[in-house]
């Protein structure tokens, strides 16, 4: 169980956490379809940071999702405490977008967003929203001595 | 008609006075449409005693060039080239009065590049009115892919939109705010906060929730604006309000667009009562703005809903693609508003796919090439709740917006957690649909046993798991296997 926030992206944030097995027919499903399976991982959850790294390349030609968790077992182990989502890509004609998406990992605390205000004229608020994990350089978050790793 | 020659043939057809339209040129039974002929089919209903080709042929004729007299000036016009052209009536089977469906193509140089309300005001304009007819009804319209190509279609459609909110394999959820009418802009944004933080992704004005005396529209974008991003703060998701910029004149609109654009919302809302030019103006600044466009069907039934006249809702959805929004109200089936399943199936179908391929059962009297422009997300709104989720999936599918407003807003635990209980059906029953499980056999199952884990759902069907909304539709699409043409 984290503690923090618990942010929602992603399509199954309102169950609990799929084990592997749920995570490994999830990836059937998308390859059943003919979709592409990618990994991705990051530090940084803004809902607008759209390009998170990428777990190798999306794999493209796989037919057993075993394969696919394995690479998420295996991203889970090199990235334990950030987060983590499978994409399941459609590249067919007219969708060619992600079909699917999901995580599969998140930091042991997630420490959330700020949400600033600035007030301009007649009450017009713009409002920027943070990441509290981006407040520390790159190379420390979510580091062994990071704040959040007394927790 | 008089027999003779040529000559004598042209001679009659202009001589002053009024002929049948059959004799004017616009009954055509040997016309082949061409590939950039624009197909109506339309359900006539003639008065007693008019022969149906004659209808169909004063149909072509008052939706085309035809007035009720002869003109002589039609001579100094390749007329034969402007002339819509009735080429087929075939019988409804079992209509009382008797009906029939005429097939009436028109010539691509009769309509304006882009323009709805021209098109419109040719193929629905004058013609609705004639009385030599007892009803008349625009069941489908074939708009050829050269036509098509004029129109640039939704400002995003819905896989940028999905892009750009960053939600994907799952039906988006909505609620339109409750009560529309009388909230302060302040408490109104209170309940807008709550749903999105529970798990909705949009909440939504109501059609008629424009800028009263007690919820000024500044005051309410305010409020809104405030609820979204104090939202995303609490779930680090994209959230949005559809901000209903509907006013009396094109200045208003633009003003209360620019300002929803200067507070960061992702999304306004316009009505169909605001016209269809208002509407493509409004289509052209949403792209230029980076802003979703919503499009709630505020009037449609006053012309949709009767089976023998006025324009199916199909017809009016592919305008609505043509002239471009993101997102449209089409039914949702299982709800409380009008709708057959299979032409609800078909008007999502005309929202979202690429190639409707004629299919009497879905109402589609034609194919239908999209030519890749993109789709528009339809919105399912009207008596649906969470314990219908299976239902929805089912008939819906996953592209689409799922409005439960009291369904959200009248739960017994509160908004934020009538939002939950609609979160967490929608996400297990995806779930269950991906892991190949049967969700309309087993959907009930599916919600009782994620409900052990979520008081908010288990508390939703236990308020409105009974509840249905079973009448039969005023409105079904007649299926005819083998259309016969009438002699």
């Amino acid at each position: 169980m984290t503690t923090g926030v618990h942010i929602t992206q992603g399509t199954f944030s309102y169950l609990p956490e799929l084990d592997d097995d749920e995570i490994r027919a999830q990836i059937q499903y998308g390859i059943d379809n003919g979709w592409a399976v990618a990994i991705e991982y990051t530090d940084d959850p803004h809902p607008r940071n759209i390009y998170w790294d990428m777990w190798g390349m999306p794999m493209f030609d796989i037919e057993d999702a075993a394969a696919g968790l394995h690479e998420v077992n295996r991203c889970r182990e090199a990235f334990s405490n950030h987060y983590i989502k499978v994409s399941l890509y459609n590249r067919k004609l007219t969708k060619q977008s992600i079909a699917l998406q999901f995580l599969v990992n998140r930091p042991q605390h997630e420490p959330g967003f700020r949400l600033e205000r600035q007030e301009g004229s007649n009450r017009a608020v713009q409002y920027t929203l943070t990441s509290y994990a981006a407040d520390r350089p790159h190379g420390e978050r979510y580091s062994s001595d990071g704040p959040d790793a007394s927790r | 008609m008089a027999q003779g020659n040529g000559s004598e043939t042209k001679r009659d057809r202009f001589l002053a006075g009024v002929i049948p339209y059959k004799e004017m040129g616009y009954w055509r039974p040997d016309y082949e449409p061409e590939d950039t002929d624009i197909i109506a089919a339309f359900r006539i209903t003639p008065q007693s005693g008019v022969d149906p080709e004659e209808a169909a042929a004063a149909v072509a004729g008052e939706s085309s060039t035809a007035t009720w007299t002869v003109v002589w000036t039609d001579q100094l016009t390749a007329y034969e080239n402007y002339q819509a052209k009735a080429y087929k009536v075939t019988p409804v089977p079992g209509a009382d009065p008797p009906q029939w469906i005429a097939y009436i193509a028109y010539k691509l140089d009769l309509f304006e590049e882009g323009s709805i309300p021209n098109l419109t005001s040719s193929i629905i304009g004058n013609v609705f009115g004639f009385k030599a007819l007892r009803a008349l009804r625009l069941e489908d319209l074939r708009i050829p892919q050269t036509y098509l190509k004029t129109f640039q279609g939704p400002p995003h459609g819905i896989i940028q939109e999905r892009e750009m909110i960053n939600k994907f394999g799952r039906p988006l959820l909505g609620a339109t705010t409750k009560p529309k009418l009388g909230l302060s802009p302040r408490n109104y944004g209170r309940v807008v906060y709550e749903a999105l933080r529970g798990g909705l992704d949009f909440v939504k004005d109501d059609e008629n929730t424009n800028s009263q005396p007690f919820n000024r529209w500044r005051e309410r974008f305010l409020y809104c604006m405030e609820a979204v991003h104090r939202a995303m703060e609490q779930t680090g998701e994209v959230k949005g309000h559809y901000l209903n910029v509907t006013a009396s004149t094109m200045e208003e609109m633009y003003e209360r667009a620019e300002f929803a654009k200067e507070l960061g919302s992702v999304i306004i809302m316009i009505d169909l009562t605001i016209g269809f030019t208002a509407m493509q103006s409004m289509s052209k600044w949403a792209r230029a703005n980076s802003m979703l466009l919503h499009l709630h069907r505020a009037g449609h039934s006053t012309y949709t809903r009767q089976k023998n006249h006025g324009v199916n809702f199909r017809v009016l959805a592919k305008w609505c693609r043509m002239i471009g929004v993101d997102h449209i109200h089409a039914g949702t089936v299982v709800g409380k508003l009008e709708g057959d399943p299979n032409a609800v199936s078909g008007y999502y179908k005309t929202c979202t796919d690429d190639f409707n391929k004629q299919d009497a059962a879905l109402g589609f009297y034609f194919d239908q090439d999209w030519i890749h422009m993109p789709g528009v997300m339809p919105v399912a709104s009207g008596g649906i709740h969470a314990g219908q989720m299976h239902q929805l999936l089912h008939y819906l599918g996953e592209d689409v917006v799922l409005q439960f407003g009291g369904g959200t807003i009248g739960h017994p635990m509160g908004v934020s957690a009538g939002a939950t209980a609609n979160r967490v059906a929608t996400e297990v029953m995806i779930k269950a649909r991906n892991e190949g499980r049967d969700i309309m056999r087993e959907g009930p199952d599916i919600l009782r046993t994620a409900a052990k884990k979520s008081p908010e759902l288990d508390s939703a069907i236990e308020t409105w798991g009974d509840i249905s909304f079973e009448f039969e539709s005023t409105d079904t699409p007649d299926v005819i296997e083998t259309p016969t043409p009438v002699a």
